[in-house]
């Protein structure tokens, strides 16, 4: 290693230097580390195992289980399944980017990501805008399993497209809930243990598998507001009529919520946390 | 004077829980030297570096990177600084050129220069063979290059080094003292910390000697060691017959004692005036006595360490961390 570089060092006094971080930088940040999530993907495939078997296993476990018993039918029943388990698995796939982020933080080069002049969100941001493929993956083989079974979803292709992407979209906004997590605590397997506990309510209560008008009145207030139910009833709409209504605009307002709260708390508590 | 300083610390303390690892340090490192900070596993020498590149609060007191608040002034202060960890901060799942191609795009190149950067960093560091292999099958020595070589991609002018050759083998630790001494011919600062103090020594332009989160005694190697006072005369003879003859000559000019070498060729003395060397000469050549060489040292940096502190500052472990709890 001889020969570093003959050019000479400008001084450090007197330079002209932003004192921000500009909006343009931060797309542009969080862009090159949802690249570096990509790169790392290819590296480590087996990083997609679960968003890979999870969709197979859950579509056709939860399909049978709860299709027999409450539906009798389960083909008839599809239509009504197929978008829940969509949004559960998705959202499953999800609730890992805590404890990939806290993994990914305990390893050295966060401490050059923190190091260097770019904007603090980057790498939480890149890091969960990485995780779309993931989703994509996870949605693409249920809807494969789905047509297996015999789903033919009404909304054609374009509405399942659709579907997918704001499957997707809201999925990245829940991701800050567990990003939150992850930044938060000390060890991956405490952030996998609080991931579970926020992953379980938020989608089993919720209209992804009964009817909610079969719970207690109280529980039923929590369904009506929980963002996964109006994910799941816009997802139905999507699949199954083509049609965009009420559910997913409440459905996106309730991602923007999301986002609006969680990602400041993490970028926070990530500048804060050594 | 705030626009003197590549860095300028005052008073700066940060405590963890109970712990205080920084205990009021003061550091003023002047543009264009090597600066080492020197001190024993746990003195506090990675967090106040850690403080310094902005990757870690501070408690107390303030600082400054060419003027600019490390605290207030973050976001600038980054853009000025290369910062290289105890533990190479690169990808692992990564290949190098993969880990330099997103460092590059983080530090705003595009486009062509992406790649030229690349290839112009592993080729001075040695990396260019290595360049697609990930990580995992890096040698220590190879991924420290690699870190470093991502810490120069803007050109920082202030670089901080935190044990940039612990746990280094002797080869790879001279490419790298000569790399650091290459950086700082091209202008840049280099902040580093070390455990070793031939390092130290060898090259820092200024000590700061830390111990206990104090900066216990501050001033290039050789004001250091005059602290210790005495120098050592030492005389190798033509003539192994002479030995005797001329130790107790020289003990006799020095006041205090001549030791012989295990060869019996060599005569150390320790010295309060370097002025009697003359003295010795002109005693030798009256007696007939032929010298080969001679020379006059100043202690060395362990001595300096052991009266300033009280203790040696030779690392225990090798790979003890320091300031894990951080």
């Amino acid at each position: 290693m001889s020969v570093v570089t003959t050019a000479a060092v400008a001084p450090g006094f007197d330079r002209d230097l932003p004192r921000h971080v500009s909006l343009r930088q931060t797309w542009r940040d969080s862009m090159i580390m949802a690249r570096r999530s990509l790169v790392k993907m290819r590296r480590t495939p087996e990083q997609l195992i679960d968003v890979t078997l999870q969709p197979i296993i859950f579509t056709v476990m939860f399909t049978y289980i709860f299709g027999g018993a409450i539906a009798g039918d389960v083909q008839s029943y599809l239509p009504l399944f197929i978008p829940g388990i969509l949004v559960q698995t998705v959202l499953t796939g999800a609730s890992a980017a805590g404890t990939n982020l806290r993994e990914d933080m305990d390893k050295g080069v966060f401490d050059r990501f923190k190091s260097l002049p770019i904007a603090r969100i980057a790498p939480l941001s890149g890091a969960l805008t990485g995780d779309l493929v993931r989703y994509l993956i996870a949605g693409v083989i249920t809807f494969v399993m789905a047509f297996v079974m015999g789903y033919r979803p009404e909304g054609g292709l374009f509405g399942v497209t659709m579907t997918m992407l704001l499957v997707m979209a809201c999925a990245w906004a829940l991701s800050w809930i567990f990003a939150l997590v992850g930044v938060s605590m000390k060890s991956a397997r405490g952030v996998q243990g609080i991931a579970f506990l926020i992953l379980f309510p938020l989608t089993f209560l919720s209209s992804a598998f009964v009817p909610t008008e079969t719970m207690p009145g109280w529980l039923q207030a929590f369904v009506k507001v929980n963002p996964v139910t109006h994910i799941i009833s816009a997802a139905r709409d999507l699949c199954n009529y083509g049609t965009f209504g009420t559910d997913g605009w409440l459905a996106l307002g309730g991602a923007a919520l999301v986002i609006a709260i969680f990602a400041p708390l993490t970028v926070r508590k990530y500048r804060t946390h050594t | 004077m705030t626009n003197e300083w590549a860095i300028e610390a005052h008073g700066l303390v940060k405590d963890f829980g109970e712990q205080r690892a920084v205990d009021h340090v003061d550091l003023n490192v002047a543009p264009g030297i090597v600066y080492g900070v020197l001190g024993p596993n746990g003195a506090g020498k990675t967090t106040t570096i850690r403080m310094l590149a902005t990757l870690l609060g501070i408690d107390e007191g303030e600082a400054r990177i060419f003027g600019h608040d490390v605290v207030k002034d973050a976001h600038r202060v980054r853009q000025l600084i290369g910062v290289t960890g105890q533990y190479a901060s690169v990808d692992e799942t990564l290949t190098a050129r993969e880990n330099l191609d997103i460092f590059c795009r983080l530090q705003g190149l595009t486009g062509k220069a992406i790649r030229a950067k690349g290839d112009e960093l592993l080729e001075s560091f040695g990396l260019t063979e290595a360049a697609n292999k990930p990580l995992s099958k890096f040698s220590g020595g190879m991924r420290r290059r690699l870190d470093l070589a991502a810490s120069l991609i803007a050109r920082p002018p202030l670089i901080f080094l935190d044990e940039p050759t612990t746990g280094l083998d002797p080869r790879t630790r001279s490419q790298m003292w000569d790399t650091i001494r290459e950086l700082v011919s091209a202008g840049s600062t280099v902040l580093l910390t070390t455990q070793y103090l031939d390092e130290a020594d060898q090259l820092a332009d200024r000590i700061a000697v830390i111990d206990t989160g104090r900066v216990v005694a501050e001033g290039t190697a050789d004001e250091l060691k005059a602290l210790v006072g005495t120098s050592a005369l030492q005389v190798t003879l033509a003539e192994t017959a002479d030995a005797d003859e001329a130790s107790k000559l020289i003990a006799s000019i020095t006041g205090g004692e001549a030791t012989l070498s295990p060869e019996s060729r060599r005569v150390n003395a320790p010295l309060s005036d370097t002025g009697v060397v003359t003295d010795v000469l002109v005693a030798l050549r009256e007696r007939g006595i032929a010298v080969t060489e001679l020379s006059l040292q100043k202690p060395s940096l362990d001595e300096v360490f052991l009266t300033i502190t009280g203790h040696t500052a030779e690392p225990t472990t090798d790979s003890d961390t320091e300031e894990s709890a951080a």
